[in-house]
C-alpha cells in the first residue's frame, strides 16, 4: 500500500511540479504539500487524470498555527473509488490570503468551504455563497482560531421585560478551569504512590 | 400464564367502593380540583424537543419496555397540542430563540422537563462559546432530570415527579 502511495506521490510531483511543494507518506497516508494559488487546476487534474481519478471529496478543513507567518493549513482529503487511493492535500496560507474555491470542480465543497470560512475566517474566491454555516446569526469571530476564547464573548438569556432572547457579555458563574492536557500515560511526569517499587525491583 | 384466567374480582378497596357508589347512585361526587388534576396528570402530552443524544433515550421512554403511554403521556408533534415540553439535549445559542418561540406557542397550563446535563446546566459544554448554560435561562423549568444521558427509566421517573408536582400544586392558583 505504502509503495503504491510513494509511486503516486512521485507521479503527481513529476507531472505537476509547479503545484507540488513536497510530499510524504506517513502512517500509511499520502500527504502532498501544495501551493495555494494552483489549487483549482491541480484538483481538476487529479479528478480527471486516469491514474489518479480522485473523484470523491471527503473533507476540507484547516489548521491554525498562530506562531507561523503563513498561519493556516488548508487541508483537502480526496478518495479515488477507481484506484482505491486516498490523498491529503495541504496548503499553507496567510491570514489575509484568499484561497481559490473548488466548488466548480467539486460541488460538495460548497458547505465545507463555508465551514472553513466560519471556523477560521479563511476567504475563498469564486464561492457562490460564502457565509457562515454553523455559528449563531450575527456571530462574531472565528471559533477554531487559537486566539478565540473557549467561552466566546456573548451568552444568551430570555429577557422577561423585552419578551425576547437577548445577548449579553459572558459572565461565568463558575470560574473557568485550566487543564494541563498532559496524558498520565505519555506527557506528564506524575509520581503515583507505589511506582517507585517497580524501579527498585528491576535493580 | 398459559392456563385459564384465574384472577378473581378486583380486590382493590378504593375501586370497589367507587364501583359500589356508582352502581348505587349512578354518579360520583368529587371536587372540581380533583377532577381537573386527574385529567391533567392523566393526559400529559409531551412535545418532543429532541436536540441531541438524550432524544434517543426519550424515544425509549415511549417504546414498549417503559411504555410512557400507560401514564397517558403521548408524544405530540405540535406545540399547540401539547402540555409538557421535554428539552432533551444541548441547547445552543442559535436554537434558543426557536425554543422560546415554541414554548410560547404552547397553551396554558404548560410544563417543562429539562432532560440531561446539557439542558440542566450546559453540562459537558458549559464553557463553550455556542451553548446556553442551562435551558432555564430561556424558559422556566419544572423538573430537572440529571444524567448524561438519563436512562429511559430516569425520564419516566421525571414524568411521574411532574405529575406529583401538578397534583400538589393545585389547579386554580398556578
Amino acid at each position: 500500500m505504502s509503495d503504491a502511495l510513494k509511486e503516486l506521490g512521485g507521479f503527481i510531483e513529476a507531472r505537476r511540479p509547479e503545484c507540488v511543494v513536497g510530499w510524504e507518506v506517513a502512517l500509511g497516508e499520502l500527504t502532498v504539500e501544495i501551493a495555494p494559488s494552483n489549487i483549482r487546476t491541480l484538483i481538476e487534474w487529479l479528478k480527471t487524470e486516469p491514474t489518479c481519478r480522485f473523484t470523491t471529496l471527503i473533507d476540507i478543513t484547516a489548521v491554525d498555527w498562530p506562531a507561523r507567518a503563513k498561519r493556516f493549513d488548508v487541508v483537502y482529503h480526496f478518495l479515488s473509488m477507481h484506484q482505491n487511493h486516498r490523498i491529503r492535500l495541504r496548503a499553507q496560507v496567510r491570514e489575509e490570503d484568499i484561497v481559490p474555491s473548488i466548488t466548480a470542480v467539486h460541488p460538495s465543497a460548497n458547505w465545507f468551504e463555508r465551514e472553513v470560512f466560519d471556523m477560521f475566517g479563511i476567504l475563498f474566491s469564486g464561492h457562490p455563497d460564502l457565509r457562515r454555516i454553523l455559528t449563531d446569526y450575527g456571530f462574531r469571530g472565528h471559533p477554531l482560531r487559537k486566539d478565540f476564547p473557549t467561552t466566546g464573548y456573548t451568552e444568551v438569556r430570555y429577557d422577561e421585560a423585552e419578551k425576547r432572547v437577548v445577548y449579553e457579555p459572558v459572565s461565568l458563574v463558575q470560574e473557568y478551569r485550566q487543564f494541563d492536557f498532559m496524558s498520565p500515560w505519555e506527557g506528564a511526569d506524575y509520581v503515583l504512590p507505589g511506582d517507585e517499587k517497580q524501579t527498585e525491583g528491576t535493580k | 400464564m398459559t392456563g385459564a384466567n384465574t384472577a378473581g374480582p378486583d380486590r382493590e378497596v378504593a375501586t370497589q367502593n367507587l364501583n359500589r357508589e356508582l352502581t348505587d347512585k349512578g354518579f360520583l361526587l368529587t371536587s372540581t380540583e380533583d377532577i381537573i388534576n386527574w385529567a391533567r396528570t392523566g393526559s400529559l402530552h409531551w412535545m418532543t424537543f429532541g436536540l441531541a443524544c438524550c432524544a434517543v433515550e426519550m424515544m425509549h421512554t415511549s417504546m414498549p419496555r417503559y411504555d410512557a403511554e400507560r401514564f397517558g403521556v403521548a408524544p405530540r408533534a405540535s406545540p399547540r397540542q401539547s402540555d409538557v415540553m421535554i428539552v432533551a439535549g444541548t441547547l445552543t445559542n442559535k436554537m434558543a430563540p426557536a425554543l422560546r418561540k415554541v414554548y410560547d406557542q404552547m397553551p396554558e397550563p404548560r410544563y417543562v422537563i429539562s432532560m440531561g446535563s446539557c439542558a440542566n446546566g450546559g453540562g459537558y459544554y458549559h464553557y463553550s462559546y455556542s451553548v446556553v448554560r442551562g435551558c432555564d435561562r430561556v424558559i422556566p423549568v419544572d423538573v430537572y432530570v440529571p444524567g448524561c444521558p438519563p436512562t429511559a427509566e430516569a425520564l419516566l421517573y421525571g414524568i411521574m415527579a411532574l405529575q406529583r408536582k401538578i397534583r400538589r400544586t393545585g389547579t386554580l392558583t398556578r
